[in-house]
């Protein structure tokens, strides 16, 4: 096999959307370009058999020749024939344990007398992140965050503050999950914005080469440091055919013509007590779900009363304390949690935040130790349309 | 603040003394909680015996002897607060797998002289026979969810102690689950969290040290171990542990019991 030897030119790349073509030995200099540049680079790693989002020093990081098996509660790593670096789908961690940690303390305070003084949080640098391997599904999930934490009423400081300085680089996806269905949600695999790079990776002939679309002038900036060259037609067409693969093998299909509708006229339809039982209503789908924002707050003291702290941490819908108001939880049953939980993501959140809030990533699908299926169920509820539950049944409306 | 400092017990019953030797274990925190309270009857500590009444009582262990039975009476009648510690305080412990069996054959094999023994044919939680204040949970308990007990106490406010799954807490430490990663059968998504995720972050699945969460749906997870290859046997052990006697556990046990 012949590698075509190709002389690194280094011209100013000139627009935004143009493409070009960078060695898999070049990208070394890719991910040496961010870190140079002050980031702290995260993406894909290999640990406890799973491909999770950690600190990166440098390629030899990325799971090399890796894949993985996913269906409905299982997840399992797989040799690859080849050395791709991004040959897999999203793994049990997303993007939001950087940008929205699961744990944050807001404030102290401190006994003044018969009052309290608050001291607030150190404003400690945000650190500077470079995602490194950003799926389309994910960027989309970070764009719906952004909704959430940026564009509301009230601002998240924290998450500004990472979010400000996030380098993206993103990778179009090679190869569709078992429990993927990103193109069924508009939400991939090919990544439409929110990058500065994107990279689809390309094995063709024993050359292992990146295709690398500019999303930003910062992602143009970082490019000028690492040796490519204009991509031409074939490159083009040749990523063109990879990402037309993915999409027409989604593991997963979800219909979501009039969704919204159908959630809402369907309260007490008996598939929701059908999945109750097998919900186990241990919140792991909130957890791993790239667009869950949901937190709760615990004040602490210490054992002398004298100092005091407010922090933040993950919650969700599907613990009882959730709802909790005065008098008792407005979900009690599991059935009103997951009813609640599903209905919000597929149709609530589109009166809310104007889009829906899954991106078809399928985390929770495989990461539910059980194996239900969002897709599955809302399928179910389709294909029975506005079939009541016994009168008897339907506790706890919402 | 020249107020006297809020008088502190400990009590045992049957238990193994691994709870309240957490107290002991707190190290950093022993100090402070020495500052902070009146320890005045803590066997375990100090001979030295302060009379009650008690402004906190912990109570270590489970009600297996007539004696007991008795004793924890005149425990609550001299204490103000009575927080139980323990798997052994809150569900029975390990010793409930007596409740399970006719306890007087386990006498006639264990002791030369079995009519010397008395005891309850059932290992009982205290809230079976006090009114209880507070239950902690754990086989041990968490030191720093006892401190947090403390001071929850001692600032008159509600302890965080978390009901939900020790599901939570693994995704909170970024631990990539046992059950799909692995196929290694997890007791945690019917666990309540206090311990950290500390087997899942080892590889291992949960045993289910802190008893059942809030809503556990038992029945599901046994189904998934099955698949998982469990036999019914397996499942019936797993859920007879520490907290074999706890209703959700022992149900689901007595469910796999051939």
């Amino acid at each position: 096999m012949i590698v075509p030897t190709l002389l690194a030119k280094t011209a100013e790349p000139s627009h935004v959307g143009d493409s070009f073509v960078v060695e898999r030995e070049h990208l070394e200099q890719l991910l040496q370009a961010l870190v140079s540049r002050g980031y702290e680079v995260v993406g894909p790693t290999l640990r406890d058999g799973a491909i999770v989002y950690d600190h990166l020093t440098s390629t030899a990081d990325l799971p090399s020749g890796w894949t993985d098996e996913q269906s409905g509660g299982t997840y399992r790593l797989k040799r690859r024939q080849d050395q791709a670096l991004f040959g897999y789908a999203v793994g049990p961690h997303s993007w939001k344990k950087f940008l929205c940690p699961p744990l944050q303390r807001l404030w102290q305070a401190a006994r003044n007398g018969k009052g309290l003084r608050i001291l607030p949080e150190e404003e400690r640098a945000a650190p500077k992140y470079a995602f490194f391997g950003v799926r389309a599904c994910e960027l989309n999930a970070i764009a719906i965050q952004d909704k959430v934490f940026l564009e509301g009423q009230f601002v998240d400081p924290g998450y500004k503050a990472r979010r400000e300085d996030l380098s993206v680089v993103a990778v179009n996806c090679g190869r569709a999950g078992g429990t993927c269905f990103c193109a069924s949600m508009n939400a991939g695999p090919k990544a439409a914005s929110g990058f500065d790079l994107a990279l689809t990776e390309l094995l063709q002939d024993g050359r292992h080469y990146f295709l690398v679309e500019l999303g930003s002038t910062r992602g143009a900036e970082i490019l000028s440091r690492v040796p490519h060259q204009p991509a031409n037609e074939a490159d083009k067409q040749h990523a063109e055919r990879i990402l037309d693969h993915t999409t027409r093998h989604m593991g997963r299909q979800l219909e979501t013509l009039g969704i919204k509708e159908l959630l809402y006229r369907n309260y007490e339809h008996p598939r929701w007590d059908n999945v109750t039982q097998r919900c186990l209503t241990c919140a792991n789908c909130t957890i791993v779900c790239p667009t869950c924002f949901c937190t709760t707050v615990e004040d602490v003291t210490d054992l002398t009363g004298e100092h005091a702290e407010r922090w933040r941490r993950w919650d969700s819908c599907f613990t009882v304390d959730f709802s909790y108001i005065h008098g008792g939880s407005v979900r009690a049953s599991p059935r009103s949690r997951y009813r609640q939980w599903m209905t919000h993501k597929l149709a609530t959140w589109i009166d809310q935040f104007g889009v829906s809030g899954c991106v078809g990533c399928g985390r929770c699908i495989t990461w539910c130790p059980v194996g239900i299926d969002i897709t599955v169920e809302a399928g179910a509820i389709r294909a029975s349309d506005s079939i009541k539950a016994p009168a008897d049944q339907s506790e706890d409306s919402p | 603040m020249a107020l006297r400092k809020p008088k502190l017990a400990v009590w045992k019953f049957s238990s193994c003394d691994g709870c309240q030797l957490s107290l002991l274990d707190c190290e950093d925190e022993l100090l402070a909680v020495a500052d902070a309270v009146e320890i005045a009857n803590f066997p375990e500590a100090s001979r030295a015996v302060v009379k009650g009444p008690y402004d906190l009582s912990l109570v270590e262990g489970s009600i297996t002897t007539p004696h007991d039975a008795e004793r924890i009476h005149g425990i609550r009648r001299t204490s103000k607060f009575l927080v139980t510690i323990g798997a052994c305080a809150t569900a029975g412990g390990i010793q409930a797998l007596r409740n399970f069996k006719d306890v007087k054959e386990f006498i006639s094999i264990v002791y030369a002289r079995p009519d010397y023994i008395e005891t309850l044919k059932k290992s009982t939680p205290i809230t079976d026979h006090v009114f209880v204040d507070f239950e902690l949970r754990g086989c041990p308990i968490n030191k720093y969810q006892l401190v947090e007990v403390l001071s929850a106490f001692l600032n008159g406010r509600k302890p965080n102690t978390p009901p939900h799954s020790v599901c939570v807490e693994c995704k909170q430490r970024g631990t990539v689950c046992v059950m799909v990663a692995h196929g290694t059968p997890c007791l945690g998504p019917v666990t309540q969290v206090g311990c950290g995720a500390l087997c899942p972050a080892y590889a291992r699945g949960c045993y289910g040290c802190f008893g059942p969460k809030e809503t556990p749906n038992t029945a599901s997870l046994s189904a998934w171990w099955s698949g998982l290859g469990a036999s019914e046997r397996d499942l019936m052990r797993a859920f007879r542990g520490f907290n074999a006697y706890a209703e959700p556990f022992r149900r689901e046990s007595e469910a796999h019991e051939k």
